[in-house]
């Protein structure tokens, strides 16, 4: 890692704001050539709209980018690529289709009488598989390969491309650790190079160890930056977050009370559930743990009326749940999916037809049922601000230009008019980031202390264990047991999970 | 409408931006069209001829408006036509007041239902209100069944109302054995062409005035298209049935879990858009003074789907608006119109016509692409 004193890339007051909410506001940094850059912030700190204004996707408000000195300026993608700028992204783009050299040249194949001269490419991309000893032929289809070896492929169009700035967003997501650690090894060997990289990731420990130079993005703001060596990873904690992590839930603020409010009696359906039976009391955050395909989340959609129930019987405060969503919603539940992109938004829609969609009946006025778009906007501007939604103007920004944490506090706020009595919240923290989590478990928890019930269904335990009040552990659709506060242990709950205790 | 736009002094770019986006575009360009042509074509303005496009109109509006909300939930009605053939054809069996048996003497209807002294209707108090009525039943039935086989078995709506259009259409020429049923009371004609309101261009003196220097400016179909639209756009735009069509269209699944009623709003928009096509059957079949089987084929349903697209509506679902529609019919009909005047063949127009559906798409994915822009 031989960093120069050059500067490749550089931002002067660099802005981008989304109906009047800024995403990115006054970056002014330096990129020296030749370094390994660490980026990091939450989601929805501004690092994708910067990459994108890198990558000519987006035009920035104010501010401007200098390229080796020069304005740069890019217009398109195929700008930034001329100007020797390459991205890694989490979900690669590449051609699945298409052989790994066809891939390479996708853009532009080098051609002989008219036709794609065939050796030539094989030669080339021969000799870059080389140079990042991925040991496949350039003929390999694409889709043949795994993960980790299409993220190479990744790279090596960047090096077919005479990239000097590579720009790896979050590359290691779906690599094993043997992968990851070879993603590693090509990156000491890109710096070796002289090649620039921008390192952007969650996993702060690899940040850490591999970049020369960190910055981290809050709010749109670069908060702080400096060398690796003195950043330690409580102080990237501590700036991404702006506060300590020392609170990474919020306290349960209630007891669960005695009364049960959900009562799941001896439920089975053939392949999927086998004698489930749990409750969920007045007041109580009842976390459903289990790995994927243990039944956790169908036994959501059961709960919901969504998919059929052979035996067994599901009651809300003593009366039999029955028929599909409309009567369950009407009986008191309310039902945070765990795709919220496909299950639980109109993407397109603004946010305040997203959050009147549930209760819109109730603002109907008339024999026509018209709505009383005043009180309506009154609803939803309150509901924006009791559980602190991010936005500008509710009634056209699309929800779909949210942070994945405000979407998700849109899906949840959608329910709140119906005033439901249980919440089945399925992995609500997915895909959102430590600060909104932190938000979205105190929504939990005010929901609960409202004397609410609440069925947590999460695959991360740790959550979990700080917020629930009772763990019950599925596996291949039955449960294992549970678990109460007092009692948490992590070890146990993953042995149950994997059916390695002997109960 | 982003934070970018410097209020005072919009570039060009912007405006033109603006008016592309407009819910006027299309009226704007409808106008823009006229005006062009107009020189050329000094018949296109005269009274005549603006009586005529309306007439032509009033109906295929509110087709239109039935495929729109068809449209809005991301569906599609290829019925609507044989539904209006059917609709034709009952109503005029049961009201004709005479019958001739050298044309229809060879259909099953012959004899039970319809003989030389006409339907069983004929004569009785409030015949045409009845004929009406079942006119409007057997369009209720018809959209029941394509809405009950779209939402609850989940068959997709093009298979659905490709199969009825088929069916009903040929069960409504089997009937006549596509023989029309003229003959119709006086009563239910006056709905297709009765004025309300007359012009007359002219010297005041004369004591008879020649049918044909009378200009109608306000006719039956036109009150009821306007109120059909009226209605349309109130429900569509501003009832909870309306949010409920947009949500379903924009993704059912998230509609479904929220506790929208997605089975009933499906079924009952199939039931308005046949009832759309019964009501416009009626106007069709009053200004023909017949009930005729082959009403809304051949190229009837590319006029009814081109005009709600070239309006704005969007083939995919939860983009829609009556206004839209208006004008998307307006522009349709102003375009056949100005074709025939220019004399071309049928075959001809229906060449430009296609062409201007594949514009409509086209703008339609450059709209999308703004707005995408625009609210990133």
């Amino acid at each position: 890692m031989t960093a120069g004193l050059n500067t490749i890339l550089s931002f002067e007051g660099l802005s981008k704001s989304w109906f009047g909410v800024p995403a990115v506001e006054g970056l002014t940094l330096d990129v020296r050539e030749g370094s390994v850059l660490g980026l990091i912030g939450q989601n929805g700190a501004g690092k994708s709209t910067l990459m994108n204004m890198i990558g000519g996707v987006v035009a920035p408000t104010s501010g401007r980018m200098l390229w080796r000195g020069a304005l740069y300026q890019p217009r398109t993608a195929a700008d930034a690529t001329k100007t020797g700028i390459a991205f890694i992204h989490q979900e690669l783009n590449l051609f699945t289709n298409l052989s790994v050299a066809e891939n390479l040249y996708i853009d532009g194949f080098p051609r002989r009488f008219g036709l794609i001269d065939q050796k030539a490419i094989q030669t080339r991309t021969q000799s870059i598989l080389k140079r990042l000893d991925l040991d496949v032929s350039p003929k390999t289809i694409v889709g043949q390969l795994s993960p980790g070896e299409r993220q190479l492929v990744e790279i090596a169009k960047a090096l077919h491309n005479e990239a000097s700035l590579i720009i790896l967003d979050e590359p290691t997501t779906s690599l094993t650790p043997r992968e990851t650690t070879r993603l590693f090894e090509t990156m000491g060997l890109l710096s070796a190079e002289g090649r620039t990289l921008i390192y952007i990731s969650h996993i702060l420990g690899d940040v850490a160890e591999h970049c020369d130079d960190i910055a981290v993005l809050r709010d749109g703001r670069l908060v702080d930056s400096g060398p690796a060596a003195e950043f330690p990873i409580p102080r990237m904690i501590r700036s991404m977050i702006g506060r300590d992590l020392s609170g990474m839930y919020p306290p349960r603020s209630n007891q669960p009370l005695g009364d049960t409010l959900l009562r799941v009696d001896r439920v089975s359906q053939p392949g999927v559930l086998h004698n489930v039976s749990l409750t969920v009391n007045d007041g109580e955050i009842v976390g459903l743990f289990g790995l994927m395909g243990s039944g956790r989340s169908e036994l959501a959609r059961i709960l919901f009326g969504l998919d059929p129930v052979q035996s067994g019987s599901l009651e809300l405060r003593g009366v039999i749940l029955s028929g599909g969503p409309r009567e369950r919603i009407a009986a008191g539940l309310a039902f945070v999916t765990e795709n919220r992109r496909e299950e639980g938004l109109m993407l397109e829609a603004s946010i305040s037809e997203n959050l009147s969609l549930v209760g819109i009946s109730s603002f109907g006025r008339g024999p026509l049922a018209l709505v009383d778009k005043p009180s309506l906007a009154q609803y939803c501007e309150k509901t924006k601000q009791d559980i602190a939604i991010k936005a500008g103007n509710i009634l056209v920004q699309p929800v779909k230009a949210l942070s994945g944490g405000n979407q998700q506090k849109v899906v949840i706020g959608k329910w709140l008019l119906k005033e439901p009595k249980l919440f089945i919240l399925d992995e609500p923290t997915r895909g959102v980031d430590v600060g909104a989590k932190f938000e979205i478990y105190s929504l939990a928890d005010q929901i609960a202390a409202a004397g609410n019930g609440i069925l947590f269904i999460s695959s991360e335990l740790d959550e979990l264990i700080g917020m629930a009040d009772r763990i019950v552990v599925m596996s291949r659709g039955e449960v294992m047991g549970e678990i109460s506060r007092p009692e948490f242990n992590s070890e146990r709950i993953l042995q149950m999970a994997f059916r390695e205790a002997a109960a | 409408m982003t934070s970018d736009d410097i209020p005072n002094g919009k570039s060009i770019r912007t405006r033109a931006a603006d008016l592309f986006l407009s819910d006027y575009f299309v009226l704007y360009m409808s106008l823009a069209y006229v005006a062009v042509l107009a020189p050329w074509l000094p018949v296109l303005l005269t009274p005549g001829n603006i009586v005529n496009v309306m007439s032509n109109m009033w109906p295929l509006l509110i087709v239109a408006i039935g495929q729109t909300f068809v449209l809005a939930i991301g569906g599609i009605d290829l019925s609507q036509g044989s539904t209006m053939a059917l609709t034709s054809v009952v109503g005029a069996m049961l009201i004709a007041v005479s019958a001739n048996p050298a044309n229809l003497d060879l259909a099953p209807i012959w004899g039970t239902i319809l003989t030389e002294n006409g339907g069983p209707l004929a004569g009785l108090p409030g015949n045409v209100a009845l004929g009406i009525a079942a006119m409007l039943l057997v369009a209720v039935c018809v959209g029941l069944i394509n809405g009950a086989a779209i939402a609850v078995f989940r068959m997709p709506p093009f298979m659905v109302t490709l199969v009825t259009l088929i069916t009903i259409s040929a069960f409504a020429i089997w009937m006549t054995q596509s023989e029309n049923v003229a003959n119709l009371p006086d009563a239910f004609i006056a709905l297709g062409k009765g004025d309300i309101v007359s012009v007359y261009f002219g010297a005041k003196d004369e004591s008879k005035i020649a049918r044909k220097v009378i200009y109608s400016a306000v006719t039956y179909p036109m009150v009821i298209a306007v109120f059909v639209a009226v209605i349309a756009h109130i429900i569509l735009s501003r009832s909870v049935f309306g949010r409920y069509i947009m949500a379903i269209g924009i993704n059912r699944k998230a509609a479904e879990i929220s506790g929208v009623p997605v089975k009933r709003v499906i079924v009952l928009v199939f039931v308005i858009s046949a009832v759309c096509a019964a009501i416009a059957s009626i106007l069709y079949s009053a200004r023909l003074e017949a009930g005729r089987p082959s009403l809304g084929e051949g190229n009837f349903l590319l006029d009814v789907i081109g005009a709600a697209v070239i309006g704005g509506t969007s083939l995919f679902g939860g983009k829609a608006k009556i206004i839209w529609t208006f004008f998307g019919v307006l522009f349709f009909v102003l375009l056949s119109n100005t074709l025939n005047l220019m004399n071309l063949s049928s075959f001809q127009v229906d060449m430009v016509k296609g062409g201007v559906i594949l514009a409509a798409a086209l703008m339609d994915v450059t709209r999308t692409n703004l707005m995408r822009t625009r609210t990133r």
